[in-house]
């Protein structure tokens, strides 16, 4: 990672916060959306965190993963148990960790 | 106001452990949080910065995962239209979730009123304030964490689980379900295209799904 990317990309998310956060105020006149991009506005987030998080979980090295012993499979399995049962993400966080260091440190996977 | 900003300083506890274990240098880090100040906007980034993704993969991802901000941000502009344009911006750049939601709560009545600029800066002080801390911690205490502890993975369940909430009828876990197969199906795409890709199937799906079945409005806007 050289470090003009890493300052370029720090600089550009700081725009992007800046940007979406003010988006509706930046204009002096009453901005006004077309109704699809109300529609799309509604699924973009969702897209988005999926399309970063899927290859995370299922990949390793551009492969879906070939075995049981990831700790990754576990961590998930046991976090999203936690989330639908207790609608929660910070006890998710901290059940599918716990299984997750469990796992790599104890059996090395 | 201070049980919802602990929940949030765990957040930002994650998210500073994961920007660590992305492979950040503890003063990267450091300037990450400060700057870009929008925790899931920075652990959706680390994957794509440790990848090499270019810049213009990295911000369409980081606007997607935003967005909720523009929702918010048509609502915050009947509160504060009538002030200065820079003090709007200025004032936008300190407005995450829980301020939004907060506010909104003490404020229904979207008019202006002279009491919501000291309420505003109340919140977000402290909103600031607990999530720097919490995210320096999560630094420091990162860098003496070994790296095949593999801590970085938290950011990934931490985004899972706001995705998990965002799943909140059949069309959403469609657009999901569609987002997420193309990633993997495209990842090997040069340039990290997978994820914009995945974004632009799940979106298209998802518009494509709200005019056959026109049954559930978007709540929202």
């Amino acid at each position: 990672m050289p470090s003009w990317y890493i300052a370029a990309g720090i600089a550009g998310l700081t725009v992007m916060t800046v940007l979406t956060r003010g988006f509706f105020v930046i204009s002096e006149r009453e901005l006004e959306l077309p109704p699809w991009a109300m529609h799309g506005l509604r699924y973009a987030p969702i897209a988005a965190l999926v399309a970063v998080i899927s290859p995370e979980i299922l990949l390793t090295d551009g492969a879906l993963i070939a075995t049981w012993q990831d700790a990754r499979i576990y961590a998930v399995l046991v976090g999203t148990a936690y989330f639908w049962w207790r609608r929660g993400i910070f006890g998710m966080i901290v059940t599918g960790t716990a299984v997750l260091l469990a796992l790599k440190i104890g059996l090395g996977w | 106001m201070v049980p919802p900003s602990l929940g949030m300083a765990a957040w930002a506890l994650v998210t500073g452990v994961a920007m660590v274990k992305s492979g950040l240098s503890v003063w990267t880090a450091t300037a990450m949080t400060v700057l870009v100040y929008a925790g899931s906007a920075q652990l959706a980034a680390l994957p794509l910065i440790v990848a090499g993704a270019p810049l213009a993969v990295l911000l369409v991802a980081a606007f997607c995962v935003n967005l909720r901000f523009v929702i918010y941000g048509a609502h915050w502009r009947r509160y504060f239209g009538h002030l200065p344009r820079w003090h709007r911006l200025w004032l936008m750049y300190f407005a995450v979730d829980l301020n939004y939601v907060l506010f909104v709560r003490r404020f229904p009545e979207p008019r202006p009123q002279p009491e919501q600029l000291p309420y505003f800066w109340g919140g977000a002080v402290w909103n600031w304030a607990s999530w720097q801390g919490a995210s320096l911690l999560g630094i420091v205490i990162a860098d003496r964490v070994p790296t095949q502890w593999g801590l970085g993975f938290a950011g990934v369940l931490a985004l899972l689980g706001v995705t998990y909430s965002l799943l909140s009828d059949r069309k959403t876990w469609i657009a999901a379900g569609v987002a997420a197969c193309a990633a993997v199906a495209a990842f090997s795409l040069p340039l990290k295209l997978n994820i914009v890709a995945a974004i632009a199937a799940g979106v298209a799906i998802g518009l494509l799904l709200d005019r056959s079945f026109p049954g559930a409005a978007p709540e929202r806007a």
